[in-house]
């Protein structure tokens, strides 16, 4: 049996782990351990060990995106930012931590605050996760009741304040430059990098953002140290993961896998395979902004770096599978229509490139495409998908699902623009 | 001048300006606090009105330019009046590909509204919304706080009947 | 310097820049929207895009955002490679498809920076055959024109308004392609600088409105360098004409004064040249009291009589009269009878502002003061009254996240991200005025004070610098005490004062401080502002004799240069020049002084003749004519007032002849000549163009007359010639009609004339610093002689003589209210359903009662606009109370005569 450090207190049938069963598992153990008796250099040393990398999606070091935040050289605020705003089409898997072991969130935030001498905390969550951020502000308010959180935390110097700030929508506020913005009560556009959070975040200040499952995997590590972290994961990469799949699967869901676990194992052994009389035509690896992968790669290991290679991103790790039945045109014009939309409007290629690339979408699903709207499709993906052409990541992630459908299913949108319709006669998915 | 501004501050009731302070003691300015402000209003009222937006605006400092532009660009604050309760429906790409748009059919059929349509009973106002984060269990929809799952199209009657 | 390369070429660039500045002031054409040479960067619409090397073997390259990249030692770059042009077409691409194509009726359409681009990129085939989105436009008020369906989305405006010159009530609204900048709802614009959203806009969503009424393509407006008469920061402008009218004025970058930003008043105000009330013939009142027209030579010769009979004659100047006009009345009457026109209290205030000007004490111009750490304003209504350097003292209040910018190494032009570092973190500025001040929101600290006390303010201030002993109340010396804390602390600390309350105790105490902290901080600076366009011009020709004492002297004919005495007087001295046998006047609009005169002669306005103008820091520049107003087939009669009185005098000599007996007399005005090129200057014998080679062609200049090509008039005056023949791009600075450059038809085409991108100008500057400031610092008795609560309540629309008969401003100008808090109110027994009522001998004002706390005790508070001019200088006025006062319907309007009316 696998070792599931993240999911283990999480069970879905028996709600959430209150602060008594998360104690009774080892829960704040390495805070008890670690606040005022380890030096945050050395806990910062411990997370550089580890290996852990960012699972909001662009798999970034921890531990290294942690060392640039400056030293305490003043006493002005610095922040921790938990981003829980968890919109990626086909993603699941923050939700699950926070609805059902809210403490676990709130014990790698005290860790990780106390790493960076952050004294003030926000979980940025989204509106429409309700159970979430209720079990959250009790585990807060249960934390701070037993010196968890607040002042002088277990007794030591350190001090620490955590807030929920739920969001009012839009997609774009999980980058995390437009988190901030958005956390400071303005329109949620993206910042420019550099200066990097870390050096003047949230009102300026040093401040540090991470996934929420990256959080999670801080008290284990700390509790178990690097080397055993290191010891979960099947190929480069260290820890689990949590991965899911959704589509046309027998049952689609979510688990904590060693990462670097197959595609086809989570497919086929976790997911229970294709519904029957479907096939697996393609799928995004880890979620709407990662490029189509097909199945020759299946076999490759769900890692950072493996699926770099092969083209696409691990991104949130949460698979989302095309099958054979499904309009491979209809799901990356379902997908470019979500990016538009969600475009925040400040730089052009985005703001305008990505409307056009939906219009020309619907119209090719809809047998309106016309000869040389591939080549428009593939003029503009260039335009907007390279990183640096546009002010943040949205754009060259919106793309990543196009030009990997240009690539994979090519013959689809030629046969809808030469024949003048959608092939798959049936409704998407029947 | 003295008169308006009074009038316009007793638009939000003691227990939102109340409530708006709260927020306001945990971020280094009044301005800060603009999405929770509307966000609080919002959830006492459903929507936010010029008026209750002029209100906001002065409790916090700001020009009603400045905060409408902030509440203009959220898509989860309403600047129309919306029905007694709001459906969010997903229409991200999970959901689509598990048939969402024919239950997002079933539903504006049941209500007889079209996406950004308030029903006539004034219950329901119909929404598209990203991913809900339950892909697993596609196709869904949120009714008011309430995520319903695995939709079919008995189960969209049933939540409407 | 830091070198990079750029297509196999190197060069050297100066360090610290980001590239497209560079890239640009290397000479080289970067498409470019976002970036905004006063606001910096922020990569909103990727148009700058160049492909960057990683080193020498990289031949790939990436497209990075040239106006986001630092230039860095042996950096290498293409900006002509295909993936980087090709990306910059299809931005523009882009940004066209939802934009309407509507350059045929655009405004902007000739002077578009987004035409400009697209021709750059080479966009030419439209390939979108989508719907195009559409936009509802908004009422912005009578001075700005709104058309959203044109925009980029480039933030330029939000920046500028909110940002650079905050305003609030302009911003972004919603999302991804349905951007929409606006206000909440219709209204006029609150912002003072509003009106250059049309500059910065660089395509036609924002246009001038006043343009727009009787719109002309920029290459048919025949323009000219002028400054503006508005106030007395002299910012320097280009006024445009066409068929005899002014049409438009916009901002003229000068480095030092203005930059890239006007006010609205300089902006909107020139409108009154076109103005109903213009005196447009010469014209003799008979003995029924109405002007009979007559023809110049009549008029001369009648004026000429009258001098022959008269035992002594006077020529009162005027501070918004030119140099040269002062000079040619003072050659006319001689110097004993010639005085500059201001009242005695006006003439106090500016000998003090002289005297700094004069000092060792810095006195810096409007871009200098941006540079300041920690400003001082003690009574100056900055924004009301001289705007563009209010401007600058927002600029200044960000120096404070100039440094946190530097202590994070961080570059200033990336500037959304030092604005964000700095969040509310400002430089000090302390504010003691009587009312709330529109600077009020960015200062540390602001106080109310009536403004004997701010002189008092000042006084103690000054005494603490020096380690006085001090008295007052605790409060009083609190605040003393954080003031000085405040300009001991900054590395450069700038007093800022001025005649906006006509309180000579306030400049003298704005001037003690000035020397007191100069002694610890020799970077220290003291900005006074003047009354009018040329208030320090005049002061310094002649500020000995004083207007009553003359009026006293029984002259039997007085000559009155462009100055509506009557309208500030008190009505003692109205009396007395009412007595005057022979009141000749020059002017250009009807007045309450016009209509007193015998003989009334028309002059000449700015925008019709050439003069010379000295701003509050001492700088001398030259106002060339746009226009010759007799140019329309019929001979017109209106000519400079020096011309005229030159004729009087039977003399017939050019502006420059002019200048030359004025320095001749008073060496220290020397530097005037300098200020510019005089008539004889020119580029390889040819004279410089008032008009583009792109205008229409000869025949369409006149077109509403003829179009036979008259013979155009020659400028005697000055080196320009009144068409498109002449020099162009080659002219120095001060005889720049316009600026154009091949490719670059909008204004952002200035940047082709700057050595570097908002540096100097490659053909030399315009104007010239008069006073060589050699003499010791003045410190003034700190004696306050001036009390009294009656204080004027400066407005940016209404409260400058000339500018407020702009149409449009006019229709901007406050009504009659009386300011007062609730304490005086009382005192005075009204509430605010009250009115007050002041009675004067000729006329009566109605004032409406307004409440407001934060003005205080004892100061009642009026806004200085044309009918209040009566009240300047007085400190106490009898006010009478009326019930239940009802506002009048329309605003009282002056009653005057016309004097053009001929038989
Ligand atoms: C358009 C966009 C949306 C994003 N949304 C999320 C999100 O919902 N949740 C998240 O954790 N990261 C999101 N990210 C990634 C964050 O910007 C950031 O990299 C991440 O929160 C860092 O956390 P990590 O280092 O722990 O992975 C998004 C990025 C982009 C460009
Ligand atoms: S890429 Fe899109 S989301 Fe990102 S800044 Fe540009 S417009 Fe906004
Ligand atoms: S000018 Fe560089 S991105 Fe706009």
């Amino acid at each position: 049996m696998n070792e599931t450090p993240l999911t283990r207190n999480i069970n879905p049938e028996k709600g959430p782990t209150d602060l008594i069963a998360y104690e009774a598992n080892g829960g704040y153990q390495a805070v008890r351990q670690s606040i005022g008796k380890v030096d945050p250099k050395e806990v910062l040393n411990t997370i550089k060990e580890s290996n852990l990398r960012g699972r909001g999606g662009a798999g970034f070091p921890t531990g290294m995106k942690w060392s640039f935040v400056p030293d305490a050289s003043d006493s002005g605020h610095r922040y921790l930012v938990a981003n829980a705003d968890e919109m990626e089409p086909g993603t699941f898997k923050d939700r699950l931590l926070m609805e059902f072991d809210p403490h676990q969130l709130v014990e790698g935030m005290i860790l990780s605050a106390y790493t960076i001498s952050a004294d003030t905390g926000y979980i940025f969550i989204r509106h429409e996760y309700h159970a979430a951020i209720k079990r959250l502000r009790e585990a807060i308010q249960t934390a701070e009741d037993n010196n968890y959180l607040g002042k002088n935390i277990q007794g030591s110097e350190f001090s620490f304040k955590l807030h929920v700030h739920v969001s009012a929508g839009r997609y774009i506020c999980g980058e995390e430059t437009a988190l901030l913005n958005s956390l400071e009560g303005k329109r949620a556009i993206p910042r420019a990098k550099p200066p990097f959070p870390q050096v003047s975040g949230l009102w300026g200040r040093p401040t540090i953002v991470n996934n929420v499952e990256t959080l999670c995997n801080i008290p284990h590590i700390l509790a178990n140290g690097a080397d055993w972290f290191k010891s979960l994961g099947l190929g480069d990469d260290a820890g689990t993961k949590l991965y899911g799949a959704s589509g046309r699967v027998n049952k689609p869901g979510c688990w904590e896998l060693p990462i670097g676990t197959t595609g086809r194992e989570i497919i086929e052994q976790h997911a229970g395979g294709m519904i029957n009389g479907y096939k697996l035509r393609g799928f995004l690896p880890g979620g709407a902004s990662t490029d189509f992968l097909i199945d020759e790669h299946l076999d490759l290991p769900m890692d950072y770096d493996s699926i770099m290679k092969a083209g696409s991103r691990m991104g949130t790790g949460t698979m989302i599978i095309l099958d054979d039945k499904t309009c491979p045109v209809g799901m990356v014009a379902n997908l470019e229509k979500f990016f538009a939309r969600e475009s925040c409007g400040f730089c052009t290629p985005c703001r305008e490139g990505l409307p056009w690339v939906k219009e020309l979408l619907d119209a090719i699903e809809a047998g309106e495409g016309q000869p040389g709207d591939i080549e428009t499709l593939q003029r503009q993906a260039q335009f907007i998908g390279a990183i640096g052409n546009t002010h943040c990541a949205h754009a060259p992630g919106a793309i990543e699902p196009l030009t990997s459908g240009l690539k994979y299913f090519r013959d689809d949108f030629e046969a809808h623009i030469k024949d003048k319709k959608c092939r798959y006669t049936q409704e998407p998915g029947q | 001048m003295n008169v308006a501004k009074s009038n316009l501050i007793s638009a939000l009731s003691e227990g939102e300006t109340a409530e708006i302070e709260a927020e306001i003691t945990h971020l280094p300015d009044r301005k800060s606090a603009a999405i929770d402000a509307l966000k609080i209003v919002q959830r006492h009222r459903g929507w936010i009105s010029d008026e209750s937006l002029s209100a906001i605006a002065r409790l916090l400092g700001v020009s009603n330019a400045e905060l409408d532009g902030i509440a203009t660009f959220y898509n989860l604050i309403y600047r129309q009046p919306v029905g007694e309760q709001v459906v969010l429906f997903c229409d991200s790409v999970s959901c689509w590909i598990m048939d969402g748009d024919k239950m997002c059919a079933a539903v504006k059929a049941r209500l007889d509204i079209d996406y950004g349509e308030t029903t006539a009973d004034n219950k329901y106002t119909l929404l598209p919304v990203t991913c809900l984060g339950a892909c697993d269990h596609a196709p869904v929809m949120m009714v008011g706080d309430t995520l319903h799952s695995d939709l079919t199209t008995d189960k969209v009657d049933e939540v409407f009947k | 310097m830091t070198v990079i390369q750029v297509d196999g070429q190197e060069y050297e660039v100066e360090s610290g820049a980001n590239l497209l500045e560079a890239l640009l002031s290397a000479g080289l054409d970067v498409p470019y929207f976002c970036w905004h040479p006063a606001m910096g960067s922020v990569g909103a619409c990727r148009q700058c895009a160049v492909v960057q090397y990683a080193n020498e073997e990289d031949t790939q390259g990436r497209i990075i955002m040239s106006c986001m990249t630092p230039v860095t030692d042996n950096a290498r770059f293409s900006v002509a490679t295909e993936s980087a042009t090709g990306f910059r077409e299809s931005v523009i691409e882009n940004l066209m498809l939802n934009h309407p194509h509507d350059c045929p009726v655009c405004e902007e359409g000739g002077e578009c920076h987004l035409q400009d681009m697209t021709v750059m990129v080479g966009h030419h085939d439209r390939r979108y055959t989508g719907k195009k989105r559409t936009h509802k436009n908004q009422y912005l008020g009578p001075l700005i024109g709104h058309e959203m369906n044109r925009c980029i989305t480039c933030y330029r405006c939000v920046r500028f308004y909110q940002d650079y010159a905050g305003g609030s009530d302009l911003s972004a609204f919603s999302s991804r392609d349905r951007v929409y900048f606006g206000r909440a709802e219709d209204g006029v614009l609150e912002n003072e600088f509003a009106g250059n959203l049309v500059d910065v806009c660089p395509t036609g969503v924002f246009t001038d409105k006043t343009l727009s009424k009787h719109y002309t393509r920029k290459w048919d407006l025949q323009s000219a360098p002028t400054i503006c008469v508005g106030c007395a920061q002299g910012c320097n402008t280009y006024t445009s004409e066409r068929y005899g009218e002014v049409r438009r004025v916009n901002n003229r970058f000068q480095k030092d004064v203005n930059g890239y930003f006007l006010c609205d008043r300089g902006r909107f105000g020139a409108g009154f040249v076109n103005s109903s009330k213009r005196i447009k013939q010469a014209g003799i009142r008979g003995e029924d009291g109405l002007y009979q027209a007559v023809s110049l030579v009549d008029a001369i010769a009648r004026i000429r009589d009258m001098i022959a009979g008269s035992q002594h004659v006077v020529g009162i100047g005027s501070a918004r009269a030119s140099l040269e006009s002062n000079q040619a009345l003072k050659n006319l009457v001689g110097e004993d009878n010639y005085c500059n026109g201001m009242a005695d209290i006006e003439r106090e205030m500016h000998s003090v502002i002289v005297d700094v000007l004069k000092s060792d004490i810095a006195t810096p111009g409007m871009r200098e003061v941006e540079d300041y750490d920690a400003i001082l304003v003690l009574g100056e209504d900055i924004t009301n009254h001289a705007p563009r350097l209010a401007l600058s003292v927002r600029q200044a209040t960000r120096n404070r996240a100039s440094e946190m910018a530097a202590e994070t190494r961080l570059a200033l032009w990336q500037d959304a991200a030092v604005r964000e570092l700095a969040q509310n973190s400002l430089s000090p500025l302390m504010i003691a005025t009587p009312t709330e001040d529109r600077l009020d929101d960015v200062a540390t600290l602001s106080t109310r004070l009536s403004p004997a006390d701010i002189a008092r303010l000042g006084f103690a201030i000054a005494d603490r610098l020096r380690g006085n002993p001090q008295s007052g109340s605790d409060a009083f010396k609190a605040t003393v005490d954080a003031v000085t804390q405040m300009l001991t602390d900054a590395k450069k600390p700038l007093i800022i004062s001025g005649t906006s309350t006509s309180n000579p105790d306030i400049l003298r105490s704005a001037a003690n401080v000035a020397a007191a902290l100069k002694e610890s901080n020799k970077d220290t600076g003291v900005c006074l502002c003047a009354s009018e366009c040329n208030s320090i011009g005049v002061a310094l020709l002649d500020n000995q004799n004083s207007l009553p004492a003359l009026l006293a002297s029984s002259p039997d004919t007085v000559i009155v240069l462009e100055n509506d005495l009557i309208s500030a007087m008190t009505t003692a001295l109205q009396q007395q020049l009412a007595s005057i046998k022979n009141l000749v006047v020059l002017d250009h609009l009807d007045n309450a002084t016009a209509s007193m005169s015998s003989l009334i002669l028309p002059a000449a306005t700015f925008a019709e003749a050439e003069g010379t103008y000295v701003n509050s820091e001492g700088r001398a520049q030259r106002s060339l004519a746009v226009f010759s107003p007799g140019h329309l087939g019929a001979a017109s009669q209106i000519d400079a007032s020096y011309h005229l009185l030159d004729a009087i005098a039977e003399k017939t000599r050019t502006s420059s002849e002019v200048r030359a007996e004025m320095v001749a007399q008073s060496p220290h005005l020397e530097k005037v000549i300098s200020a510019a090129p005089s008539e004889d200057f020119s580029v390889h014998g040819s004279k410089v163009a008032r008009m583009s080679h792109r205008a229409s062609g000869r025949t369409a200049m006149l077109a509403d007359v003829s179009v036979h090509e008259p013979q155009q008039p020659i400028d005697a005056d000055s080196a320009m010639s009144f068409s498109m023949e002449g020099v162009q791009q080659q002219a120095p600075a001060s005889l720049r009609a316009f600026t154009w450059s091949p490719e670059w038809n909008s204004n952002q085409s200035i940047l082709k004339f700057q050595e570097t991108v908002a540096g100097r100008d490659r053909f030399g500057e315009s104007g010239a610093l008069l006073l060589d400031k050699s003499q010791p610092a003045m410190v003034y008795d700190s004696t306050v002689q001036h009390t009294g609560g009656l204080i004027p309540q400066h407005h940016i629309f209404g409260s400058e003589e000339l500018t407020c008969h702009a149409e449009e401003l006019a229709s901007l100008m406050p009504q009659l209210y009386i300011k007062m808090n609730s304490h005086a109110a009382k005192q005075l027994g009204v509430t605010t359903t009250d009115g007050l009522a002041y009675q004067a001998e000729a006329q009566t004002l109605e004032f409406q009662v307004v409440i407001e706390e934060s003005i205080p005790d004892d100061c009642l508070v009026y806004p200085l606009i044309p009918q209040t001019r009566c009240l300047t200088g007085l400190t106490d006025a009898p006010l009478a109370r009326i019930d239940n006062w009802e506002p009048p319907a329309a605003p009282v309007a002056a009653q005057l005569i016309t004097t053009d009316r001929a038989n």
